[in-house]
C-alpha cells in the first residue's frame, strides 16, 4: 500500500487547524530552519482512508482470537476507553495544584488501595511505563535496600529460572547485576536442590513468574522464597502471569517482596499500540520507604502526594500513564470482588480445555494440569515432517487466528504457547481447536502446502531474515 | 555438514582450533547454527577482553533468540573476525570458517572432545 507521502499531491491540504491563540516567536537565527520540511501535502480523506486500510491489514483482539502466551490478551470492555476519555481526566495537567486534582489522586489511591489487596503488597508506584520497567524499578527497590542496611556491595547476583521472561535477566543487568541461572525441574518448576546451591551471601534476589511461562505454578513456592529469604536475599514476582491467580491467592503471601503488574495484561487495558502500557511495582511495607517519588496516600482531607524517605527518585516523569490506571480501576471496578477471581478461573479453565483437546495429536511436553497457559512442542513434528512450529503460526493466520507466542520458553524446542485467556467463548475455542487439528493433518499429508503459508493474508510470508538484518526504518524521499 | 577432525569441540557448541600452542580461534558449530536459525547479528567480544573458560565470552541474535557463545578457553581476546558485524550469515553459510575470535595466553581449557564425541553429544540433545 501507499504512504501517506506516496500519497501527497502538491496544493491538496487540511483546512482544519485552528488559528493559533498565543504569539508567534521567532527563533534565533542559529536554530531556524533553512528549507522548508518535507510534509506530505493530503486532504482529510486521504488520511482517512490510509489509516482505515492500515487498520485492515493487522489482527487485533477486536478481530478475532488472539492466544499470545504470556501476553494475556484479553478483551478490553469498551467501558473503560468511555471513562478514560471523560474531560475530568483528559483536561487537566501534571503540574496544575494537587488540590485541583482530588478526582483523579482519588483514581490513583484506590487503584494502589485494591492492586495491593489483590497481589498483597502494602504500597505500589504506578510510575513505571511498562512491566520490564516496573521491573527494573522493583530490582532498584532491591538494590537500595541491601545498600541501606550496608551490605549492598556484596549482594551482586540476581538469581533467574531457565524458564524465565528475557526481561528478567535484561533487568538485573540493566542495573549492574551478573545473572545466575537455575535449571528447571522435571515438573518444569524451580530445582530446589539447584536453588539451594546458587543462593549465598552475594544474591541480592530471586525473580520468578508463577505462574511459569510453561503455564505451571509451582507447588514449592514457600519454600523456594523461605530458601532466599534464609540466604539474605529478597524475592521478585514477575506479575506477568497473574490473571491465573488473581483473587485467588496472593504473591505476598506467598513470600514475595516486590512484585510488578502488567495493567495492560491482566487490567483489561489495551497493549502495545493501543495503549501505552504500565507496569506499577509494588512493595511489601519495609521497602515502601525506598518507592519512587510522588507516593499516593490518603489522610484526614483525602488523597494527596507524599515523598518516600529514602526514594531511589524518579523511574518517569509525573505519576507514569495515568489514564491506562483509569482504564485498570474501571475494569477492577467492574468485575469486584467476586469477578476478579472468575475470570481468574475462566483463563485456567480454557487453558486446559484447550490443552486436553489439542493433547490428543499434539506434543505437550509437561503433563497435567496447567494454569492460564500451556507450551506444545513441535518438535516431533518437525522431525518427521519438516513443519515448524513457524509454519504451523503463519497457517493459524490464514485462519483468522493470532499466532501464539513462538519459540519460548527456550527449554522446550519448536515451542508454541498457548494462552487463551477468559474472554473467549467454547465456540471460539472449539473453531480454535478444529483448526489446529486441520493444520496437524495438513502437515502430515501435505508439508509444502504448510511451507507455502500464509496464503491469504495481505503480505505473504515476510523475510524475516532480511528485515533484521537490514531493516529499513524510515522514509526517504525520492529526489526526481 | 561433517564437523572437521583437526578441530576441538566443547559440549555448549563452540568449536576451536589451535593456531600455534598458545593461540586459538573460536566459532559456533554447525549443529548450534541449525538449532538457531539464521544468525542477524553477532555482537562481538573486544579485543584484550579476558576470557574464563565456560562463561561467556559475547552473544548472537538470530529471529529466535539471543544465546550466549562461551569461552572455551581462559585467556585473552586478541583478534575478533570483524566481518561478521556487517555479514552474520556467514555463520550459517560456513559455520567452520566463520571463527568469532581469537584467544590467546591460555591458563585453563573446557573439557575438549574431538569430533566423533562431540557427534555423540550432538545425537543424544536430538
Amino acid at each position: 500500500m501507499e504512504l501517506l507521502f506516496e500519497r501527497s499531491h502538491s496544493g491538496r491540504s487540511l483546512e482544519n487547524i485552528p488559528a493559533t491563540t498565543v504569539s508567534e516567536y521567532q527563533l534565533p537565527e542559529q536554530f531556524a530552519r533553512r528549507t522548508p520540511l518535507d510534509l506530505p501535502s493530503l486532504a482529510e480523506v486521504d488520511i482517512s482512508r490510509h489509516y482505515t486500510e492500515l487498520s485492515h491489514h493487522v489482527h487485533g483482539v477486536n478481530c478475532g482470537f488472539y492466544p499470545l502466551g504470556s501476553c494475556t490478551m484479553k478483551y478490553n470492555p469498551k467501558i473503560g476507553e468511555e471513562i478514560a476519555a471523560l474531560p475530568n481526566f483528559t483536561q487537566i495537567h501534571p503540574l496544575q495544584p494537587a488540590q485541583t486534582t482530588k478526582g483523579c489522586l482519588e483514581v490513583l489511591g484506590l487503584a494502589q488501595q485494591y492492586l495491593c489487596e489483590i497481589t498483597g503488597m502494602d504500597a505500589m508506584s504506578f510510575q513505571p511505563a511498562a512491566g520490564a520497567h516496573g521491573e527494573f524499578t522493583g530490582l532498584l527497590l532491591i538494590k537500595a535496600y541491601h545498600h541501606s542496611r550496608g551490605d549492598g556491595a556484596k549482594r551482586t547476583k540476581v538469581i533467574v529460572p531457565d524458564s524465565a521472561h528475557g526481561t528478567n535477566p535484561a533487568s538485573a543487568t540493566m542495573n549492574g547485576y551478573t545473572t545466575v541461572n537455575v535449571p528447571s525441574n522435571a515438573e518444569g518448576g524451580v530445582d530446589l536442590d539447584a536453588l539451594r546451591a546458587a543462593v549465598g551471601p552475594d544474591t541480592a534476589a530471586l525473580m520468578l513468574t508463577n505462574p511459569n511461562t510453561l503455564g505451571i505454578f509451582d507447588k514449592n513456592i514457600l519454600e523456594i522464597t523461605k530458601i532466599v529469604h534464609d540466604a539474605g536475599g529478597l524475592v521478585y514476582y514477575d506479575g506477568a502471569n497473574l490473571n491465573a491467580v488473581m483473587g485467588l491467592v496472593r504473591p505476598g503471601d506467598m513470600g514475595f517482596d516486590v512484585i510488578h503488574l502488567n495493567i495492560h495484561k491482566t487490567f483489561g487495558t489495551p497493549h502495545g499500540g493501543g495503549g501505552p502500557g504500565s507496569g506499577p511495582c509494588g512493595c511489601k511495607a519495609f521497602l515502601a520507604p525506598f518507592l519512587p517519588k510522588d507516593q499516593i496516600k490518603e489522610n484526614a482531607e483525602g488523597y494527596c502526594l507524599t515523598q518516600p524517605a529514602q526514594s531511589i527518585g524518579r523511574v518517569r516523569s509525573f505519576y507514569g500513564n495515568f489514564l491506562v490506571v483509569v482504564k485498570a480501576l474501571t475494569y477492577i471496578l467492574m468485575l469486584g470482588a467476586k469477578g476478579i477471581p472468575e475470570a481468574a478461573q475462566g483463563s485456567v479453565l480454557n487453558a486446559n480445555y484447550m490443552k486436553t483437546k489439542l493433547s490428543e495429536v499434539y506434543d505437550v511436553p509437561y503433563d497435567g494440569f496447567c494454569m492460564h497457559e500451556f507450551v506444545l512442542s513441535l518438535e516431533k513434528l518437525k522431525h518427521e515432517t519438516g513443519v515448524s512450529a513457524l509454519d504451523v503460526a503463519k497457517a493459524l493466520m490464514d485462519n483468522g487466528i493470532h499466532p501464539p507466542t513462538m519459540y519460548f520458553p527456550l527449554i522446550v524446542h519448536e515451542a508454541l504457547m498457548i494462552e487463551p485467556t477468559e474472554t473467549e467463548s467454547k465456540e471460539t475455542l472449539d473453531r480454535a481447536i478444529q483448526v489446529f487439528m486441520d493444520i496437524y493433518h495438513a502437515a502430515t499429508a501435505d508439508a509444502e502446502s504448510l511451507h507455502q503459508a500464509p496464503r491469504h493474508t495481505t503480505v505473504r510470508r515476510l523475510d524475516e531474515t532480511r528485515a533484521a538484518r537490514n531493516p529499513v526504518l524510515k522514509y526517504t524521499p525520492d529526489k526526481d | 555438514m561433517t564437523n572437521p577432525s583437526d578441530y576441538k569441540y566443547v559440549r555448549s557448541h563452540e568449536w576451536l582450533c589451535y593456531v600455534d600452542d598458545d593461540r586459538v580461534r573460536v566459532g559456533i558449530t554447525d549443529f548450534a547454527q541449525q538449532a538457531m536459525g539464521d544468525l542477524v547479528f553477532v555482537n562481538l567480544p573486544i579485543v584484550g577482553d579476558m576470557t574464563t573458560a565456560g562463561e561467556p565470552l559475547c552473544d548472537v541474535e538470530s529471529v529466535k533468540s539471543v544465546e550466549d557463545i562461551f569461552a572455551p578457553v581462559s585467556g585473552e581476546v586478541t583478534a575478533i573476525n570483524e566481518e561478521l558485524m556487517d555479514h552474520p550469515e556467514l555463520i550459517n553459510a560456513a559455520p567452520y570458517d566463520a571463527w568469532i575470535a581469537e584467544i590467546s595466553h591460555i591458563t585453563d581449557t573446557e573439557e575438549l572432545l574431538d569430533a566423533a564425541a562431540y557427534e555423540a553429544v550432538c545425537a543424544e540433545e536430538e
